[in-house]
């Protein structure tokens, strides 16, 4: 009986010092390391910049995780762990300041606005916002809870539209997977998302009446593990050279 | 050297009741979690939301008649793999894992790539009859079938495999031919088989989320199920989020005690 309380302390110890001993690799590690939570329409111009920052710093390691600006707010009110914020609109970023997890009023870096995308070959014939009205197009729009949908909804009132989408897609590059394959005829996703498809879609402006734009806040976590790179990622991204990249990739900066 | 000696009231040596009671606790603490949390007063306005009433209804009716699907093609399909001389079997069981293996999304694409506006066979199917599967129901029921058979195709052939063949050797040399067999001999034989297959295949399909959201999308009412209702409120509403989960959990455990008393214990 002794031996085998002994013995299952032991595998129970082993268990323990095993998940300890992650735990401190993890801390290590972080020194290094800046985790940086970014919209999903931030892809590709921030896998740019961050190897860019990378190449300036080459002691720090950046690490992306991009999603809906809403999926990434709630990871962050549950605890996940990441030093920087970006987010698509300032509703997203403020359920992370409200929540006392980043200071308020966080700067804007960024300028996005919305635009229908159709397949390079416009099967539907879409030419403007009311064309997607019309019943017969099978249209994608983003969930209205996460920023590209909200934007969505801003500019089908402005322009006084209802439309009735097939789908309703958790994220922006979700909405535009399904343009790129030609699933859908036309979608609603930001101007940037288009550029980076390249010539597998199309873009058309809105109606000026309807013309919506999104600011991109950026913010630095109070519970920073590595607070002085993340204080350094958010100043590179502000600066002349990585205005640039932004600009680039379609964003205006302020 | 002492050898254990079970005893009688006893657990059991404590190297292996410790890491079950780990195991039991990991299972069915992140559910106990779910239910503490969940606004119990304000369920009923909650799910008064005519939005839960269709995901709920679109969730059972979709894996209904996906767990249909998967019994009609996967029980003959389960019957053919232990068929006796088959050539390729190890390859064909293999294929019929894959599905079981891969992520749910690839599994999306790969009906788009196959079923879609623009797929090798959804191509001529809108071409010549102007229907297309994506967006619509029936990409839900296709999505959460194709997840689910290999759940009732493996079920149902490890019951085949362990049946005693002699009652269909005895079928066939009374003169009855091979459809007759498989009817009144075979099926009754791995009936618990089939019925635990099938439960089995509509967990799967009513918890379908990856392949639904790619190859179905997201619309209220019609593509819109429960697990994806889940993942999208969590983002607007997490109090609506957790009545959806307490719902989806309730009716789950709900099907399963109906059919296990009616099927599985048998």
């Amino acid at each position: 009986m002794n031996r085998r309380l002994s013995r299952s302390c032991g595998l129970l110890l082993v268990v323990f010092l095993t998940m300890t001993g992650c735990a401190g690799s993890g801390a290590e590690g972080s020194d290094r390391r800046v985790m940086v939570f970014a919209a999903a329409s931030l892809t590709e111009v921030f896998r740019t910049v961050a190897e860019d920052f990378e190449r300036k710093h080459p002691d720090t390691d950046v690490v992306l995780s991009f999603g809906s600006s809403a999926t990434l707010a709630r990871q962050l009110r549950e605890g996940a762990p990441a030093d920087v914020f970006a987010a698509a609109d300032r509703r997203t970023v403020a359920m992370v300041t409200d929540a006392g997890l980043a200071p308020g009023n966080p700067p804007l870096f960024a300028r996005n606005r919305l635009q229908i995308v159709v397949p390079a070959a416009n099967p539907g014939k879409v030419r403007g916002l009311p064309d997607l009205a019309r019943a017969e197009l099978v249209v994608a729009l983003c969930a209205p809870s996460v920023p590209c949908g909200a934007a969505a909804q801003k500019a089908l009132r402005a322009a006084n539209l209802s439309v009735r989408p097939d789908s309703y897609e958790k994220d922006v590059k979700a909405a535009l997977a399904k343009v790129v394959l030609g699933e859908v005829d036309a979608a609603l996703v930001y101007h940037t998302d288009v550029l980076a498809a390249g010539d597998k879609v199309i873009g058309i402006e809105l109606p000026v009446a309807a013309r919506v734009t999104n600011d991109y806040p950026i913010a630095v976590l109070r519970h920073a593990a590595n607070q002085r790179a993340a204080e350094a990622f958010v100043a590179y991204l502000r600066s002349p050279a990585g205005r640039r990249t932004l600009s680039g990739a379609g964003f205006e900066t302020p | 050297m002492t050898v254990d000696q079970p005893r009688n009231g006893g657990v059991g040596p404590l190297t292996l009741t410790v890491p079950a009671f780990v195991g039991l606790v990991f299972l069915v603490g992140p559910l106990i979690g779910l239910l503490l949390r969940t606004p119990w007063l304000r369920l009923p306005e909650l799910l008064a939301d005519p939005a839960v009433a269709d995901a709920l209804r679109l969730s059972l009716v979709a894996s209904a008649i996906a767990t249909a699907l998967c019994l009609l093609l996967g029980v003959p399909l389960a019957w053919l793999l232990v068929q006796p001389g088959l050539p390729g079997r190890p390859v064909l069981r293999a294929l019929i894992t894959v599905p079981l293996v891969m992520p749910p999304v690839v599994g999306g694409v790969a009906l788009l790539m196959l079923l879609g506006r623009n797929g090798v066979l959804g191509a001529p199917l809108a071409a010549l009859t102007g229907i297309t599967i994506p967006f619509t129901t029936t990409a839900v029921v296709l999505a959460e079938a194709f997840v689910a058979l290999p759940f009732l195709v493996l079920s149902v052939e490890g019951a085949l495999r362990s049946a005693d063949r002699r009652y269909e050797e005895a079928a066939a040399t009374l003169g009855a031919d091979r459809l007759t067999v498989f009817r009144r001999v075979t099926v009754p034989l791995v009936l618990p088989g089939i019925a635990s297959g099938a439960v089995l295949a509509w967990a799967r399909a009513l918890g379908e989320f990856g392949a639904t959201v790619t190859f179905a999308g997201s619309f209220p009412g019609r593509t819109q199920t429960m697990p994806v209702a889940v993942y999208l409120a969590l983002e607007s509403n997490p109090e609506a989020a957790l009545a959806l989960s307490v719902i989806l959990l309730l009716v789950s455990v709900l099907l399963l005690g109906l059919l296990r008393d009616r099927w599985i214990s048998r």
